[in-house]
């Protein structure tokens, strides 16, 4: 898209499921080997409910939502989250489903604007904080 | 325990060189679904502007997730390695990551406190190229939770 968009502007809403397989791709793409990540007996063992997604998949994902937006992914000048609470991936064909919205909440200078984002999961909030700054031509 | 505030503003070395492969792009890009030809097809990145393939906005943490780690082998700052979870993710591009760049890891303790029997601690990664030019600040904030 070009041209500064309008504070409200709501984003395209983003779904995507996350199975187990997803997250050992994710694993193995970033380094991060951490059995609670894909190993049930560990997760349980240190009290999680079940294996859960990596913070960081679920940042990227996040990502997805305004990058897809913009159509430019070099665009995204900042992003940050908070993880608030796990997504849990149960061992089946379904896996778990995040749900990506966001909404243009502020203009700033040089063009840019503030993009906040809701995630959620099963209903419940997973990321407490999330929002980007993204750059218009 | 408690963290220390003296820690605050403490730099560790710099980190080796890692080299960024345009496979390596491509595999995060497919991990994450990050689908814009610009992640694998070397022509539509310079079509876009860009010298090469560049890499999706979280891959940062590939490389500056292990930098910030060093905080925790610290004997200073005495952090469990099993009782951290990542708290917060902070990225900060000053331009994208793309294939061939060379770079290197700088840690830097922004933060550190204790709230609730939790151990808080800020670990800013700033990524260069060997020469020097700025390619991202990616600041973690780590929880040690506590075992009360």
């Amino acid at each position: 898209m070009s041209g500064r968009p309008e504070v409200g502007t709501e984003l395209p809403e983003l779904v995507v499921r996350i199975t187990r397989a997803d997250l050992v791709r994710y694993a193995g793409a970033s380094g991060d080997f951490n059995p609670i990540h894909w190993n049930e007996r560990v997760a349980t063992a240190v009290g999680l409910p079940g294996v859960i997604a990596h913070g960081m998949f679920t940042m990227a994902l996040a990502g997805r939502a305004v990058t897809g937006w913009t159509g430019n992914p070099s665009a995204l000048a900042e992003f940050q989250v908070r993880f608030g609470r796990p997504v849990v991936v149960p061992d089946d064909d379904e896996g778990a489903e995040l749900t990506v919205r966001g909404k243009v909440a502020a203009l700033l200078d040089d063009g840019r604007a503030r993009v906040d984002l809701t995630v959620t999961s099963d209903g419940e909030k997973v990321l407490s904080l999330a929002r980007a700054v993204v750059r218009f031509p | 325990m408690t963290l220390d505030r003296e820690l605050v503003g403490r730099s560790y070395p710099p980190s080796a060189v890692y080299e960024v492969a345009r496979t390596k792009i491509a595999e995060f890009a497919t991990a994450v679904g990050a689908d814009d030809p610009v992640h694998r097809d070397a022509e539509a990145a310079r079509a876009a502007g860009h010298p090469d393939v560049i890499a999706p906005p979280t891959f940062a943490i590939v490389v500056s997730l292990e930098a910030a780690f060093v905080v925790l082998s610290d004997p200073d700052v005495g952090l469990d390695y099993e009782r951290v979870v990542h708290g917060e993710q902070k990225f900060t591009h000053h331009r994208p990551i793309r294939a061939g760049d060379r770079l290197v890891a700088t840690t830097t303790i922004d933060a550190a406190r204790s709230v609730a029997g939790n151990d808080l601690l800020t670990a800013r990664v700033e990524l260069a190229t060997e020469d020097g030019e700025a390619v991202c600040t990616a600041t973690s904030m780590l929880v040690a939770r506590g075992t009360a």
